[in-house]
């Protein structure tokens, strides 16, 4: 009997689902023992069962104030996608001009490469000031976390267009404008999905920080105010929810970046 | 019928260091509708720069070329080019790709279908119209950009050792395609290779050029090709004395010219 064997392998290749599941069941495992034999007092960590029953309070509106979880997620939504489209339509134009253009490049380089690194907690108290403590301020701190790995992104998917696409479009009677628009910009695309993905994270992290300006309902608003009360199950559910929606939301671009750029480094 | 004319094309480029180095030195060169002229050299020769000026990507130092008496001022649909890298756009099928330039220039959608189905069915991918270019073979993708080029219907077609990276035997069968569509066509076809072997089968005027400073050292009138067009028999072209005795020939003027200009 022959067996087959495998190929040469690079190291750390195959498949890890096995394990992380088991990692995770571990977590939860270990979660639920120590809450379950005492070691920790509820009001550190609560066990499993009082987070879940947090959970279905939040579903029923049963929670502070009588807000439903989805109107909770329905606020925090509206903010991130609104402030992420915002992003994409004025961040992806600048970003591509300053990736064909010289002089765009020269003046919005200095002010995104400023406050790119910041953390926008640093800058929310100047938002504040600014734009007030209503709708505006949460958005445009968003917004502002969205923009700048958009811009970036965009201007770095300018360079992956080589010269000959753009000399083979030029010599097939295309005009500056088109090059830029059927040339340039889709082979860009690959980095701007890449870059929508990294800003709708961002825009998501920013999001407790955007609600903790005197917001009446949304997801961050509901931890932090569980926090004050000391509920922590309903803290360790909100943070749950998010993560979770943060997982979604990525597995989603992930599905929208293979079907829009089913080309990707294939060629 | 169309002239193409090159009259003491020079170009020399900056170097980082700021000085200027002399990449084609004074050609001169006529090209008629029907002529395939094919350039040789080894590296370094000018050869692509050449090119480049003809398609309008790079304008010479000194000279001026002219197609049908109009000077040329950068690229054009009247001059196709093929490119060693196809340089396909991946994210359009393999018609889009063909009727990209039609559409760029506003022709009705199924006007420039049928022209990009035609187009592709000369160069032998009928059945692959939809089909997206990044899953081709690099056969494939070399003979999508031949019909790309193709479907502008230009003048002259300009084509960047458009076989160099293809494996043996699918070179073979596209200079076979190439040779069809030429004389189907009756372009200026203007071929760049390093191989001898594909210059001598393609060219009716051969071109040998040499570095430092790239310049042409000869020129051959040659028939190999119509040869082929009558018979269809391409190894037996390939194997005539004639064929052998010119390619040893052109081989020891390259040797030769090269080991002069080289620094030992």
């Amino acid at each position: 009997m022959t067996k087959p064997v495998r190929g040469y392998q690079a190291p750390g290749e195959g498949r890890t689902f096995g394990i992380s599941l088991a990692t995770s069941i571990t977590l939860f495992v270990g979660w639920d023992l120590i809450t379950r034999f005492g070691v920790l007092p509820p009001l550190i960590l609560p066990s499993p069962t009082a987070v879940w029953q947090a959970f279905m309070a939040g579903v029923r509106g049963e929670l502070q104030g009588g807000v439903t979880i989805f109107e909770h997620f329905a606020w925090s939504v509206t903010r991130v996608f609104g402030a992420f489209f915002a992003a994409c339509l004025t961040a992806v134009p600048i970003g591509i001009l300053m990736g064909v253009s010289r002089i765009a490049r020269g003046v919005f380089d200095p002010p995104i490469e400023f406050y790119r690194p910041l953390p926008p907690l640093a800058y929310l108290p100047l938002v504040i000031i600014w734009f007030g403590i209503d709708e505006a301020s949460k958005v445009i701190l968003i917004y502002l976390a969205c923009f700048a790995p958009l811009a970036v992104a965009a201007r770095a998917g300018v360079r992956s267009v080589t010269v000959e696409q753009i000399n083979a479009a030029r010599s097939l009677g295309a005009s500056q404008f088109q090059v830029v628009w059927h040339v340039i910009l889709p082979s860009a695309m690959p980095e701007i999905l890449t870059g929508m993905r990294i800003a709708i994270g961002f825009g998501w992290t920013t999001l407790v920080a955007a609600e903790m300006v005197a917001a009446t309902a949304g997801l961050g608003q509901m931890v932090l105010n569980a926090s004050n009360f000391l509920r922590t199950d309903v803290v360790i559910m909100g943070i749950v929810v998010i993560g979770i929606i943060a997982l979604v939301f990525d597995a989603l671009m992930r599905k929208a970046e293979a079907v829009i750029v089913p080309w990707k480094g294939k060629m | 019928m169309s002239h193409l004319i090159c009259q003491g094309v020079s170009v020399s480029y900056e170097t980082p260091q700021g000085g200027s180095l002399l990449a084609l030195s004074s050609v001169d060169l006529e090209m008629a509708s029907g002529d395939f002229v094919v350039a040789l050299g080894a590296s370094g020769c000018g050869k692509t720069t050449l090119l480049s000026c003809i398609a309008g990507f790079l304008s010479p130092s000194s000279g001026e070329i002219l197609l049908d008496g109009k000077p040329v001022r950068g690229p054009g649909a009247d001059r196709g080019v093929v490119f060693q890298k196809h340089a396909l756009m991946p994210w359009l099928s393999v018609v889009e790709n063909v009727e990209f330039g039609l559409k760029m220039r506003g022709m009705a959608r199924s006007e420039r279908q049928r022209i990009a189905f035609e187009k592709l069915e000369a160069v032998g991918l009928s059945g692959y119209e939809n089909s997206p270019v990044y899953q081709l073979s690099g056969g494939m993708q070399q003979r999508v950009g031949i019909a790309r080029s193709l479907a502008s219907n230009p003048e002259v077609l300009l084509m960047d050792e458009p076989l160099g990276a293809l494996d043996a035997l699918t070179r073979e069968s596209i200079q076979e395609i190439i040779l069809r569509l030429w004389a189907r066509e009756k372009k200026i076809v203007f071929f760049i290779t390093h191989s001898v072997e594909e210059a001598l089968f393609l060219a009716t005027h051969l071109i040998v050029m040499s570095p430092s400073p790239g310049r042409i050292v000869k020129t051959y009138s040659l028939g190999f090709c119509k040869d082929f067009i009558a018979s269809g028999d391409a190894r037996a072209v390939k194997s005539k004395p004639e064929f052998i005795t010119m390619r040893e020939e052109i081989l020891n003027l390259i040797h030769s010219t090269h080991a002069e200009s080289m620094p030992v």
